[in-house]
């Protein structure tokens, strides 16, 4: 539906001297303040790392040719995912929005005409996710995303750690041996798209392609891929990418 | 607000204690819910764990313990715990532990408590066990207050008016439409504040009178009045009605007062229909006085064994009236003992004069006054001492053949356990039923109670009452001490127990199984029988009926405070809910059993049913306890 070309690859063997180069180096405040603001360390367990589901919904899947419309995150922890601190927004994409991305995500273009650039609602986004790791289901649309819009409007981006559950959910049924044997039996590739991989966990069906129902979903999904495959002791770096 | 998004609210608002909440108060829980995914097999909440929350079930299932390790429940998709400890010391009594991936909601202490203070039905649903049983047996008996029937549940048509300028033919053609026998005339505005009122469009109607059909003879017809007369030159002035919430009783007593076959029936001085004689004597049919007196002047067994449907049809209506266990158990046992009483009349009519006194002796449920739709027949002579086997006995057989042949015919089918008055065992002197009871109490085994403890209900239906009553003395004087007698008895008594509760559509056993159906009477109403008669011999009590043995018992001090009101209730809920489903299997044209299917009781239904299980559970324990075998009081 959307056509995708190669993009930069981020990866980042040292998470926590990055965020220390960054946070020397930044010039907004806003920034600063979320590079400065300590992660746990690598070696920490899973189960004490205070975490943060983070989905948006864009007009589309390239960075550069589309934008953000709404975003959703839920605080929590292995044990408890703490709706009463959700946070949601919808926000007005730089670019217009075009009838297909709306009959995917159901944001109308009333809804946007009311709602502010992302550049009003960054501090507080930012505050939220500071400190706490960030948990989405397809790391390449929301850290190109949010590191372009940042960028845009702040000239430097953000990078960070993330834990992902559509990767996690690759490494168990993408790159095992009983998967590769699979592939060359011409099998097709088990899903793991966020409401197929719930449902191999048993999790309920939600009504999908919101940003705060699909944060949710997310964080649900990671507790129980880490109740089902991991140990709460796991240590974090194990996990996140 | 975005809150909705997550279909929270939507999805705890199907489920009790939830369904009858705010929206304001569902919003309130769906904003400050957390959320946690527990894998199968791994503990959710451990014994004496500082808990904080209630538990919402979102999807999965989780199961229940005593501190023991007993189960105590299995809970699925909208179901609750941990609400006791919330309402006690925070100290999780019950641990709990996922038996598949489950996905919970956590609603934080302070929500609950919101919720308790300000929403009484979900208070009571959480408070455990008494107060719910106590709710449920309170609104049945409220609902026994409409036991008096109101006329305006016979009305089936609304009534056919006229003004009082239409013409006679027109008016005879709107009743032929209407199949009515008679029609009711209005003029506009009106001088008698009795029967004005105001139409839709404001125009005020007074009713001045009614016209029958046997009016078109005797006012028309005969009188030889063209069809052109308007009705309101033909009306009789003379206007006899009654009020839509008077009794069916006072309205056929304003007919036979008056005279008069048919009756405008008013609400709020606007005539809302027209009952006829037909109409109380189509319903006066199916009360239980009408049968009972139907009962005594049949001269057949044939013509009793006919009025078998007459009895469903009965209970069916008591049931949709209102009437509560206790009124359906006495009603039905009425009709029992009636048609034994007439089946011995005509035993006798055809037999002769008994040749020595005897007392007709019935047993079980019929005794206790607490008989079912779904029944068998249990019952036994009592002869006088005078009686000489070889000289009476024919002429007793041949009685108790007759009397438990028809009562077969009648629908109360033949004892299993051949405990009939024609097997000779049970048609003794009473001397001989002396020395039975006796040596029930005084060398007691638990295989020889039984088959005997449904003697241990008796009463006397026909002849000489102080047969029995003599054995009730016995009775009565003896069980408080025999200890072994006692024992025995708990011991058996303990044979039958209830389930732990249901689970989705199936019943669930104390060990976990799962079946498809429950027999009420098996797992429910006979235990809890068996129980309250064990206290009520220990205490001395000559009451049969169960809940005059509670009462008695009540009395004591044998059991705690208390506990035998919440007996009371337990037994007053199973036997409803055995009685209604009964009436659903009647309605549904099925043969009525004890049994109920999950899937037919109705949440709220469940939730009490499951504390009804629990305190008969509990009592069974304590029965346990207090009646043991002698040997294990010496700590053998």
């Amino acid at each position: 539906m959307f056509g995708i070309r190669p993009r930069q690859k981020i990866t980042q063997a040292d998470w926590i001297g990055y965020m220390a180069q960054r946070a020397q180096r930044a010039n907004n405040p806003a920034i600063q303040q979320f590079f400065s603001t300590p992660l746990p360390d690598p070696e920490t367990p899973i189960a004490e790392v205070p975490m943060v589901s983070l989905d948006m919904e864009t007009t589309g899947l390239d960075e550069r040719r589309h934008a953000i419309v709404s975003i959703g995150l839920v605080p929590f922890t292995l044990n408890r995912i703490k709706l009463a601190e959700r946070r949601y927004w919808v926000v007005k994409p730089s670019r217009p929005l075009d009838e297909a991305s709306i009959a995917y995500h159901h944001i109308t273009h009333s809804e946007i005409a009311q709602a502010p650039d992302l550049d009003e609602i960054l501090d507080e986004l930012l505050a939220q996710l500071a400190g706490r790791l960030v948990v989405v289901h397809f790391r390449n649309i929301e850290r190109p995303f949010l590191n372009a819009a940042v960028k845009a409007r702040r000239g430097e981006g953000v990078l960070f750690p993330m834990i992902d559950t559509m990767s996690l959910e690759a490494r168990l049924h993408r790159q095992t041996l009983w998967a590769r044997f699979r592939r060359w039996l011409g099998r097709p590739p088990v899903s793991i798209r966020l409401h197929t991989s719930r449902s191999r966990y048993n999790l309920p069906g939600y009504q999908g392609h919101h940003a705060l129902v699909d944060a949710l979903a997310t964080a649900e999904l990671l507790q129980a891929q880490i109740a089902t495959h991991y140990r709460p002791e796991t240590p974090l770096k194990d996990i996140w990418c | 607000m975005d809150v909705e998004l997550l279909e929270i609210r939507q999805h705890m608002g199907r489920f009790p204690p939830f369904d009858g909440l705010s929206d304001d108060l569902l919003d309130a829980i769906a904003e400050q819910v957390e959320v946690s995914y527990y894998k199968t097999g791994s503990n959710i909440l451990a014994l004496n764990d500082t808990l904080n929350d209630l538990c919402y079930i979102r999807s999965g299932a989780v199961e229940v313990y005593r501190s023991q390790g007993e189960l105590y429940n299995r809970l699925g998709e909208g179901d609750i715990f941990g609400h006791f400890s919330l309402l006690r010391n925070h100290k999780v009594r019950l641990p709990a532990k996922a038996i598949e991936d489950t996905l919970l909601y956590f609603i934080p202490n302070a929500v609950f408590q919101r919720l308790c203070e300000e929403d009484e039905n979900f208070a009571d649903f959480v408070e455990l066990e008494r107060p719910r049983l106590e709710t449920a047996a309170e609104q049945q008996k409220k609902s026994n207050d409409m036991m008096v029937t109101r006329i305006r549940k016979l009305l089936t048509l609304y009534p056919v008016m006229v003004e009082a300028t239409t013409s006679v033919q027109q008016a005879a053609q709107q009743m032929s439409k209407a199949q009515a026998s008679a029609l009711l005339v209005l003029k506009e505005g009106g001088d008698n504040p009795r029967f004005s009122f105001k139409d839709r469009e404001g125009k005020t109607w007074q009713m001045c009178g009614i016209l029958t059909d046997s009016d078109f003879r005797t006012r028309i017809v005969a009188e030889g009045l063209p069809p052109q007369t308007p009705v309101g030159d033909v009306v009789s002035s003379r206007l006899i009605t009654i009020q839509s919430d008077a009794s069916v009783y006072e309205a056929m007593l304003t007919m036979l007062r008056s005279n008069v076959h048919h009756l405008p029936v008013i609400y709020r001085q606007r005539p809302v229909g027209v009952v006829h004689l037909s109409d109380i004597i189509r319903y006066e049919t199916h009360s239980g006085l009408y049968l009972v007196s139907n009962i005594f002047n049949q001269s057949s067994a044939q013509g009793l064994a006919r009025l078998a449907s007459d009895v469903r049809a009965s209970f069916v209506r008591m049931v949709q009236e209102g009437a509560n266990s206790q009124m359906v158990g006495s009603a039905l046992s009425t009709i029992g003992r009636s048609f034994t009483r007439r089946l011995l009349e005509l035993a006798e009519a055809e037999l002769g004069p008994p040749p020595v006194p005897y007392c007709f002796m019935v047993n079980g449920s019929m005794a206790r006054n607490e008989q079912s739709i779904v029944t068998d027949q249990d019952n036994a002579l009592i002869l006088s001492d005078d009686f000489n086997p070889e000289q009476h006995d024919d002429y007793f057989y041949a009685l108790a053949k007759i009397v438990s042949d028809g009562l077969d015919a009648c629908g109360y089918t033949y004892c299993k356990g051949d405990v009939m008055a024609t097997n000779t065992q049970w048609r003794q002197p009473l001397s001989v039923w002396k020395r039975y009871f006796q040596d029930w109490m005084a060398n007691p085994t638990p295989e020889r109670l039984l088959h005997s403890s449904i003697f241990f209900d008796l009463d006397s239906c026909y002849g000489e009452d102080h047969f029995v009553e003599t054995l009730q003395d016995l009775i009565a004087h003896t069980a408080p001490k025999s200890p072994l007698f006692l024992a025995a008895m708990a011991r058996n008594a303990l044979n039958r127990t209830p389930p732990l509760g249901f689970f989705r559509t199936f019943v669930m056993e104390q060990d976990g199984k799962q079946n498809n159906s429950i027999n009420l009477k098996r797992r429910g109403t006979a235990p809890m029988v068996d129980l309250v008669r064990i206290h009520a011999l220990a205490c001395g009590s000559k009451a049969q009926n169960t809940v005059q043995r509670l009462n008695d018992i009540g009395k004591t001090q044998l059991l705690a405070n208390g506990m035998s009101e919440k007996l009371s209730y337990a037994f007053e809920f199973l036997c409803m809910s055995r009685v209604r489903h009964q009436m659903i299997d009647i309605q549904e044209d099925r043969l009525p059993d004890n049994n109920i299917e999950p899937e037919n009781v109705a949440d709220s239904e469940r939730h009490t049913l499951k504390d009804a299980f629990q305190v008969l559970s509990n009592a069974q324990k304590f029965l346990k306890f207090r009646y043991p075998m002698p040997a294990q009081r010496q700590g053998r």
